[in-house]
């Protein structure tokens, strides 16, 4: 039986160590989330006023704008977490614009039982990552699905940004005669996470290359370089960036791949699954096209950002048929396609 | 990175070219065994370093290709119970039965899960004991002793809720038919290295006898396939037709033992359906009776294997070696890796596939 003075005790509410549907009402439940989670992770003057939305001045000129969603198991890994994933991700495509990012929102589906510990890491990860870039989480939302409708959490970012050249920056740009060149080693955001998945067992040294890539290509910009293409290379991989960039632009792509950097565990991994590492997902990754004349100059600026620090020129375009060639180890040249589908493992 | 750099060396692969011209006298035909060796090739683009009297024509080792119809429907409808945990290697999972794949079936609802060894599918089974699991067992000799030690284990552990959904193959079978054939044009071998990796070569001594054939055990690296491609030319060149070993760093003449007892112990040889080839006996494994626990087909009931129905899909041709993907009229178009008409254009080892990737439709 139970100790009678229990029944006395008045029951005072702790704060729950889960997320509950009640967190996506709109009441109590939402407001002390925001206050005690999001607000000390993002503070800024926008967020702290308490508006439906931002409002903000801008100078004249260009704006570049873009959204992406983050879904990624496990929410946690090495390098990286959704958070920082989903404030890199949009920095970066609005540095593919050749734009400087201003401000982000942010949008969280939170699956009903989240460890609202892991919450506030994640929401601590965005804040950080975005403070270091001096960009700003100016707006948001938060939702609740029932347990078994989500993953945990879903996020998704949109982020404005400033365009402070006069450069045409996209695949119409691109012209024969440029060169192709890649920031760094491929694959490592794809493998940790494959690594990182408890079915595979292994205990490798991967981590995830998931990086803000504002930095190099401001450099490249303020020295003048005339970029014509930028592309950041995420799921899909390297592969998926050279084969839209040659549609897209109308061009032909030939690429060497004895040049394109693997680090020895990515191979490793990619060899034992049967995946080519070309097709492997990056997170702090991407592709610059630009006048040969440039590319030296691009270079050695790109190598003096940590981010960047492994470039080198992969390729030039070429005239030809619309498509991207790859030039084998071996001195065999093949066509590259977009994949079908996912990667998939072979059976041996 | 070591043990895959050295074998993908250009000056080497160079050498080997120059070598392989020097032999040659006259054109010679050679076909490769395993998918494995057909994705090197046409990846690393190794036919078009070869001097053009060399032909290489594809063979049959493709495991998911050969996995007959029958097979993956009944796998489908497994993995539609409720009560069903389906484990399938990644290659499986997109190929096409009669109405549907592992992978929509996955999307409907059913528990479809992809493994990287039939353990995974064993440990799967003890940590849910109410649920029926079932390994979709595909491959070669090479997968054929991973899956017989999951039956072993299972055993061990007095599990009750796991069997096998078998559909191994051998390839001395294979290989026979396509040499027996009376438009044979394949002259020489190169033998799939990993299988020998299990059942070592001596097995091969009769049929290079028999149909007075070179065999060159060979590996799966760009240097290895043309050093392979140079034995047996030296073979061709000065009429022998012998058993020989490139894979040396792997293959010993007798195999590996240990596993060769594992599947000795689980499985017994019997008659099996190539899909696109036709029922070739001694050509597969079968869960011998002492283990028919773990028989998904003593628990589902067995696989009934009709005659193969009329498609535009020409794999069996491709199969044998008798046709080039490319040759294929539905080949880029009406048959693509989104909606593949035949095995060879889904699975990673499936010579369709690997011309559509690496070299396009305008092949």
């Amino acid at each position: 039986m139970s100790d009678p003075r229990r029944l006395l005790d008045c029951p005072v509410p702790q704060p729950p160590r889960r997320i509950l549907l009640g967190h996506g009402g709109g009441g109590a439940l939402t407001h002390a989330l925001l206050e005690s989670v999001f607000r000390p992770a993002f503070s800024n003057r926008h967020l702290d006023a308490g508006h439906d939305g931002a409002v903000f001045e801008v100078p004249a000129g260009r704006l570049a704008l873009t959204t992406d969603s983050y879904v990624v198991r496990p929410i946690e890994f090495p390098g990286g977490d959704i958070g920082r994933l989903s404030v890199c991700g949009t920095v970066n495509d609005l540095a593919m614009c050749g734009a400087r990012p201003l401000h982000l929102s942010a949008g969280f589906i939170l699956e009903e039982g989240l460890d609202t510990g892991l919450l506030a890491r994640l929401v601590n990860s965005m804040g950080e990552t975005a403070r270091a870039l001096g960009v700003e989480i100016v707006t948001g939302d938060t939702k609740v699905v029932d347990r078994g409708a989500g993953d945990g959490v879903f996020v998704n970012t949109a982020g404005i940004g400033l365009v402070e050249h006069a450069l045409e920056i996209g695949p119409r740009s691109v012209r024969p005669g440029d060169a192709v060149l890649l920031s760094g080693d491929v694959g490592q955001h794809g493998a940790a996470i494959m690594a990182a998945r408890d079915s595979l067992g292994l205990d490798a040294d991967l981590v995830s290359d998931c990086a803000p890539l504002w930095e190099p290509v401001a450099a490249l910009l303020a020295a003048g370089i005339a970029v014509h293409c930028l592309r950041d290379l995420t799921r899909g991989g390297l592969a998926t960036g050279l084969v839209e960039i040659a549609r897209d632009g109308g061009v032909a792509i030939a690429a060497d791949e004895r040049a394109i950097p693997v680090s020895d565990p990515v191979h490793a991994l990619c060899e034992l699954l049967g995946l080519d590492p070309l097709y492997v997902a990056n997170e702090g990754r991407f592709l610059c096209v630009l006048p040969e004349a440039d590319a030296q100059e691009a270079l050695s600026i790109l190598r003096s950002f940590d981010v960047s620090a492994a470039a080198v020129q992969i390729g030039q375009v070429v005239t030809g048929p619309v498509r991207a060639t790859l030039r084998s180890a071996i001195g065999g040249e093949r066509v590259i396609h977009l994949q079908s589908g996912e990667q998939l493992p072979r059976i041996c | 990175m070591k043990f895959v750099d050295e074998y993908r060396d250009g000056e080497l692969a160079e050498r080997l070219t120059r070598r392989i011209a020097r032999l040659q006298t006259r054109p010679w035909t050679i076909m490769e065994v395993c998918g494995g060796q057909t994705h090197a090739i046409v990846r690393f683009g190794l036919d078009r370093l070869l001097p053009d009297g060399i032909e290489l024509v594809h063979g049959p080792g493709c495991p998911v290709c050969v996995t007959p119809i029958e097979v993956i429907d009944r796998a489908l409808e497994i993995a539609a119970r409720p009560d069903v945990v389906l484990c399938t290697f990644g290659d499986m999972a997109r190929v096409p039965g009669t109405h549907s794949d592992l992978l929509t079936c996955k999307a409907e609802g059913a528990d479809v899960r992809i493994v990287y060894s039939p353990l995974d599918a064993v440990g799967i089974a003890q940590a849910h004991p109410e649920r029926e699991v079932v390994f979709l067992a595909v491959g070669f000799e090479t997968t054929a002793p991973p899956t017989a030690h999951a039956v072993l284990q299972a055993r061990r552990l007095s599990l009750s809720n796991f069997s096998l959904l078998v559909s191994h193959v051998l390839v001395p079978a294979a290989m026979e038919v396509i040499l027996a054939a009376p438009d044979n044009r394949v002259q020489g071998f190169l033998a799939a290295g990993h299988v020998c990796a299990i059942t070592g070569y001596e097995d091969y001594d009769a049929v290079a006898r028999a149909h007075r054939v070179p065999i060159v055990v060979t590996g799966f690296e760009p240097v290895d396939v043309l050093e392979g491609v140079a034995m047996c030319v030296e073979q061709l060149e000065s009429g022998r037709c012998e058993v020989d070993n490139q894979y040396r760093r792997i293959v010993r003449r007798e195999g590996n033992r240990a596993a060769q007892a594992a599947v000795e112990e689980v499985f017994m040889v019997t008659e099996r359906r190539w899909r696109g080839i036709g029922d070739l006996p001694e050509s597969g494994l079968a869960v011998r009776p002492a283990f028919a626990q773990f028989d998904a087909e003593a628990r589902f009931g067995p696989v009934v294997c009709s005659p193969e129905a009329e498609t535009p899909c020409i794999a069996g041709e491709i199969l044998r070696g008798r046709a080039r993907p490319d040759a294929c009229p539905a080949f880029g178009a009406e048959c693509t890796p989104e909606s593949p008409l035949g095995a060879p254009m889904v699975s990673s080892e499936g010579a369709c596939a690997a011309y559509l990737r690496y070299r396009g439709s305008a092949a």
